[in-house]
């Protein structure tokens, strides 16, 4: 209703919790296990179902629009980059989708203060960060009509 | 929340404010320039899966590819004017479009997988300026980025308001806010505060209803604090009528961009007619040459399929089955809708729909408030020093008419189409402005009235008692003479909004008459805001949500009413108004709201036109 947890597969380790942009997956104070409490605030983003490491989070689609019998089961392997997909139609038929997520190591990104620091005076140019060479051409375009235009 | 609220001081140089794709952008570039600045983000929710991009994308859809001559920041800014109806900051769109390359080149370098086409190496076109990314991790990269650029990440705290200069009138000096998990109450000092916050689902009344309201198009928890946060800060916001409807597949919201530019599919009614082109002819009496701009414009377009849903003639269907004529084109349809929109497939299994042999339903969408998209509602700000014409530019880019006040995607008015790649390089843009400012300061530091965050402090925690007070002169359940709660509040917003502002129960048609109806009832709703009730944390995040769209929600219906025309058929219609009027209303209206009195000040700013 959107997501739902599984009673048994839940352990109740809150990683749904850390990520749901919604904040709408809390643990129940009685079972010591997740549950969506606002449904009607789920976006069916699947970033819970995705994180879950017991796979006990799932969807079932909006009740004012999709009809019951449907699954759209993910698994997220972050460690070979991929992501896939299985699908099962209400009326039995399935598909299985299979993409790449990321094609650098996790942790890899350069973060920006490991770079030479660029000089006082670069400041006060419209480059950014890495340009002109991040933009593969000579220079940085600019309009020949600034302010006398006005 | 028995204990009276832990207050955390934190100070830094540069404060950003929400951390979706314009935030990390500005964390980014704020380390960059400003090595030896403290930097901080705070976040409501989790920086790895937060904002727009959460889900993940199928494409950028900002892109000039100008190292292989595709086009030229002057080309996308003819692009941006044609689709807005000439209404738009052509520095500042300029300006994305000229650094935008480098962004998406970084993020290539970072690990984001961008689809290339194996005969000319290049990347992928699903259109003139998108490209076809497997983008379901779009966001953990770009959050990985941001993590390591800045000196703290707070997470699940939600910003309420912006604090003033106690020195210096309309200059900033920080913001405040609680932690969604333990309720400890934050006061940020900062020199520079950028707001990446988002733009406004949820303003107007879904079409989904109950449990479905959740699936808007825009994010639930894009709750409009980008204007929420501004506008009572007293910074000028530009353009809040310009609120955007979105073609898309129905109940699901799935894209459809790669259906029409790549797949090559087509539209029609439902007796299989294709009907664009007759209703654009009979718009040029109403919109004049603007029917005319190549591609046709998203809210003519909208306009089309308006007129034929109004004259019975849908469902509306896109024709999906005609064009997945090959395993590769089904598996890009099905990634569309799987890296951005999982809800779209939940709808295809759960009515047996096969793109392959059934064409599917489209939509129009209840209208959203944003500055990143196809719309260009936000704040005033300064333009680029190298480009801006005069009254455009006053001293540092992307900032804000408040001091030290930046701003980037959503937040900044004026320049449409920033998507994802441009919101991030608004972000830059914004990031490297804001050390710059910083460094001018010249340790001239601002400073934080003592009594204004205490005040605060009362306010924003008023809810939980007001509900725990309440709560108990009732037995049990949610109907209280004393208290609203959060979605009460917010249902009675999103069914005036859609009754009296143009929403899609009324076709998107206002009138003087309505949207005066509209601002009586509104005014009812913030007093009422005074007795919203929150049970927990949970609900005091939602309370301050709802408290951001209300603010946003006055300014749209203000602006709404102030510009004469329609500019825009397809987003919204003003009746007493019909037609386009380029003579009076090629302006960008402006307001500026004073906390103290309440009042609101409407004005017009020019729409310079430089990009021949």
């Amino acid at each position: 209703m959107p997501t739902y947890t599984d009673m048994t597969r839940c352990d109740g380790c809150g990683e749904c919790v850390d990520i749901c942009p919604s904040d709408i997956m809390h643990i129940d104070p009685v079972y010591r296990r997740s549950y969506n409490v606002e449904p009607n605030f789920c976006w069916e983003c699947y970033s819970c179902v995705k994180y879950c490491p017991q796979h006990a989070i799932d969807v079932r689609g909006y009740a004012d629009f999709a009809p019951l019998g449907h699954k759209v089961r993910v698994r997220r392997d972050v460690d070979k980059g991929v992501i896939a997909w299985k699908i099962r139609y209400r009326d039995g038929r399935e598909k299985a989708f299979s993409f790449p997520i990321r094609t650098t190591a996790w942790g890899s990104i350069r973060p920006p203060a490991d770079y030479a620091p660029p000089g006082r005076h670069e400041l006060d140019s419209p480059l950014l960060a890495h340009e002109p060479e991040a933009l593969n051409i000579a220079a940085l375009p600019s309009l020949s009509t600034p302010n006398e235009k006005v | 929340m028995a204990r009276r609220p832990e207050t955390r001081f934190v100070d830094c140089d540069i404060l950003v404010v929400g951390g979706g794709f314009g935030g990390c952008g500005a964390a980014y570039e704020a380390r960059y320039w400003g090595r030896d600045l403290n930097i901080v983000l705070v976040e409501k929710a989790n920086v790895e899966r937060s904002g727009a991009v959460a889900q993940g994308l199928s494409a950028i859809n900002c892109y000039m590819g100008m190292q292989w001559g595709e086009n030229q920041p002057e080309d996308f800014v003819r692009y941006a004017r044609g689709d807005l109806l000439g209404l738009v900051r052509e520095d500042l769109v300029y300006d994305i479009a000229r650094h935008v390359d480098a962004t998406v080149h970084k993020f290539e370098e970072w690990g984001l997988p961008i689809i290339k086409d194996e005969k000319t190496g290049r990347y992928l076109r699903e259109g003139k300026w998108q490209i076809l990314i497997h983008g379901e991790s779009y966001k953990p990269i770009v959050a990985e980025a941001a993590r390591k650029s800045v000196d703290a990440v707070h997470n699940r705290v939600m910003v309420t308001h912006l604090l003033q200069d106690s020195k210096r009138p309309n200059r900033i000096a920080g913001a405040v806010g609680f932690n969604v998990r333990d309720g400890g109450f934050h006061v940020f000092r900062a020199k520079a505060v950028i707001v990446g916050a988002g733009g406004g689902s949820h303003i107007y009344r879904p079409r989904a209803v109950g449990e479905g309201m959740g699936r808007t198009w825009y994010a639930p928890w894009s709750t409009a604090s980008a204007y929420g946060l501004l506008i009572p800060a007293g910074a000028k916001m530009i353009q809040m009528e310009n609120k955007i409807v979105l073609a898309r597949f129905k109940d699901g919201y799935g894209p459809v961009g790669a259906w029409f530019l790549l797949l090559k599919s087509y539209a029609t009614n439902a007796y299989g007619e294709k009907y664009e082109a007759a209703h654009l002819e009979k718009l040029k009496a109403r919109v004049g040459k603007y029917a005319e701009s190549t591609p046709v414009p998203t809210c003519l377009r909208n306009h089309a399929m308006l007129e034929e849903m109004k004259a019975g003639r849908g469902p509306i269907y896109m024709h999906t089955q005609e064009v997945l004529d090959s395993p590769e084109k089904e598996m890009i349809g099905w990634e569309d809708f799987l890296d951005m929109t999982i809800s779209q497939a939940v709808v295809w299994a759960s009515q047996n729909i096969d793109p392959k042999e059934t064409p599917s339903e489209l939509i129009t969408s209840e209208p959203y408030v944003m500055g990143s998209h196809a719309t260009c509602s936000g704040a005033w700000a300064s333009g680029p020093e190298d480009i801006a014409p005069g009254d455009y530019q006053w001293g540092y880019n992307r900032m804000t008419t408040v001091e030290g006040l930046f701003g980037a995607g959503d937040t900044i008015g004026g320049s449409a189409h920033k998507f994802s790649s441009g919101s991030f390089t608004e972000g830059r843009l914004a990031g490297k402005a804001a050390v710059r400012y910083v460094r001018d300061l010249r340790g001239e530091t601002p400073a934080i009235d003592e009594g204004q965050v205490n005040t605060l402090r009362e306010t924003i925690y008023r809810p939980l008692e007001t509900w725990r007070v309440g709560r108990n002169e009732i037995v049990a359940g949610t109907v209280s003479p004393n208290y609203i709660t959060p979605l009460q509040g917010l249902q009675r917003l999103e069914k005036l909004m859609d009754e009296y502002v143009g929403g899609y129960s009324t076709f998107y048609v206002t009138s003087e008459p309505l949207l005066k109806r509209g601002l009586e009832l509104l005014t009812l709703l913030k007093e009422d805001m005074a007795h919203v009730g929150a049970e927990d944390l949970h609900q005091l995040q939602r309370a301050w949500e709802l408290h951001h769209r209300i603010l946003t929600a006055e300014s749209v219906t203000r602006h709404t009413l102030f510009r004469e025309e329609t500019r825009w058929p397809g987003y919204y219609y003003r009746a007493d108004h019909p037609d386009l009027d380029d003579a009076q209303w090629h302006v960008f209206t402006v307001s500026r709201y004073d906390a103290a009195s309440g009042e609101w000040q409407l004005d017009t700013l020019p729409v310079h036109h430089f990009v021949p």
